[in-house]
């Protein structure tokens, strides 16, 4: 747990939905202070494995220890005294969409903090400064562009200075350069907050350059974790042919 | 085993019934806990009540009228084979106070808001904003659950009164001023007949569908899946329910009750 300088882990999780057994006992340490990217085939279970870190989802067997706790176990009230350790960017940023650009970020400094309306202004300005949006305060979540959305979300995940931040899918759907934007609005965030960072991605240019650990999750099981490096090299089949983006091979594809 | 399928397709039916009465009640018995927790969303709740109050003043005034209007209508020709005209009030205030106030005001708003109720918390759902709501240690059943029912509980009995008053109002223009009923007699009739009981008793089964359209428009917002079309799906879903609830329950009222 947290002496082998691991802030998540996931140990022994099975999941199924209906019959579908999704996770299929996944062993996953998350070091503290590092981001960690998970690949893996779209569908293939990624964001439930990610929404299980924050018990957003409950496994069927297994635990979820942050800082050695069993969020599993958890009562309402202490699994949100964890939560709000935690920021999160959902895939569609999962902005409010009855609330303004501001009224999004604020939200959970209004909830949280005993921040004067200025103070939560002031800090609102400063995060959206951070992912590169000043003066969109007066918008509503439907006249932003998508990248802009996630930028919002962004702002609204670091809003109370978390030590995780899990981000599902940052990048997909994104053309590239932005893509590459928010690669480094995630590496930035991370140098100038010195947080936890877990990403799910497919997008493995993204996951060497943001990553200073992937993992690789394949048929509900952590096939191989290493730094970019050693993925890179991995004699395993199914990440060489993953990483390559290649058709042919163990995965099947159609 | 070809005998045993129409009892394994009832027995499934009646099942996955079961299941959804206990997530209802499940859901219900939440938003009683969460109630009485701080904090109280004041801001929220007024928003609700706005939005069920004000926002179904319009469509609960043209049902009241139309309503005692036509009922004024219809017991006027019944009534007049016996002579006995000088009743018509007094039938349109009580039917007015303790069925048709309560019941049709509730069904419209289930149709109004009930419905909207769905989609709203539906498409929350689905675009993941409940979960954007767990993620930042807010229960969504305190955020978006008690305000509205809450709002629904309180307002249904103010629409209703509203809706036998403009009822009676429609009946006395149809009774009074088209077909020639004596002022005095269909006012005086009316104070003879009509217990204040008649009016409470109406309000109280107002709140109770107030509870109904609401819980059920949340619970099917809530456990929404599937994307647009389960938004839409939840909405058409919350109506049904919520309206045969009201029916259902307007009788069982109605039998503890008078």
């Amino acid at each position: 747990m947290s002496e082998n300088g691991n802030i998540i882990e996931l140990a022994g999780i099975y999941k199924a939905f209906g019959s579908q057994q999704v996770l299929k006992g996944i062993n996953l340490g998350i070091p503290r202070g590092q981001t960690t990217v998970i690949i893996g085939r779209s569908g293939g279970g990624k964001s439930v494995m990610l929404k299980h870190m924050i018990g957003l989802i409950k496994p069927d067997q297994g635990q979820v220890l942050v800082d050695g706790g069993d969020i599993v176990r958890m009562s309402d009230h202490q699994l949100n005294e964890v939560r709000r350790r935690f920021g999160m960017l959902f895939q569609e940023a999962a902005l409010f969409d009855s609330m303004t650009v501001v009224d999004n970020v604020a939200f959970p400094l209004r909830e949280h903090t005993n921040l004067s309306e200025k103070q939560v202004r002031e800090k609102v300005s400063e995060k959206l400064a951070m992912v590169g949006l000043p003066g969109v305060e007066h918008k509503m979540p439907s006249e932003l562009s998508g990248g802009m959305r996630k930028r919002v979300g962004l702002a609204r995940a670091i809003a109370l200075e978390p030590e995780i931040i899990l981000y599902d899918e940052p990048t997909t759907g994104l053309d590239p350069p932005l893509s590459a934007a928010i690669n480094r609005l995630i590496a930035d965030t991370q140098k100038k907050l010195g947080v936890t960072s877990v990403v799910i991605s497919h997008d493995i240019e993204g996951a060497y350059q943001v990553g200073q650990n992937i993992a690789m999750l394949y048929q509900g099981k952590i096939i191989a974790q290493g730094t970019p490096d050693e993925i890179r090299d991995s004699p395993d089949e199914v990440v060489q042919q993953f990483i390559h983006g290649r058709a042919e091979g163990p995965i099947e594809v159609i | 085993m070809g005998m045993l399928r129409p009892m394994e397709y009832v027995g499934g039916k009646f099942l996955r019934w079961l299941d959804e009465a206990g997530e209802l009640l499940l859901l219900f018995l939440q938003s009683a806990l969460w109630l009485i927790r701080p904090p109280f969303r004041f801001r929220l709740l007024m928003k609700q009540m706005e939005f069920v109050g004000i926002g179904s003043l319009g469509v609960t005034i043209l049902t009241g009228a139309f309503t005692g209007g036509v009922f004024a209508l219809q017991s006027y020709h019944g009534f007049s084979l016996f002579g006995a005209e000088s009743l018509v009030g007094s039938t349109v205030a009580l039917a007015l106070t303790r069925e048709l106030g309560p019941v049709l005001t509730s069904l419209m708003v289930t149709g109004r808001a009930g419905s909207a109720m769905a989609a709203e918390v539906g498409t929350m759902r689905v675009t993941e904003q409940i979960d954007a709501l767990y993620v930042m240690a807010v229960n969504p059943v305190q955020y978006l659950v008690v305000p509205r029912i809450l709002a629904s509980v309180a307002m249904l009995p103010v629409l209703t009164i509203i809706a036998d008053f403009v009822g009676i109002v429609g009946a006395y223009v149809v009774g009074v001023g088209l077909l020639g009923i004596n002022h005095g007699i269909f006012i005086s009739k009316i104070i003879e007949y009509m217990d204040f009981s008649d009016i409470s008793m109406g309000l109280v089964k107002a709140a109770f569908f107030g509870l109904i359209l609401s819980l059920v428009g949340c619970f099917k917002g809530f456990y929404t899946s599937g994307g647009a079309e389960g938004v839409g799906r939840a909405t058409t879903r919350a109506v049904v329910l919520g309206s045969v609830l009201i029916l259902a329950s307007d009788y069982v009222l109605t039998a503890i009750m008078f």
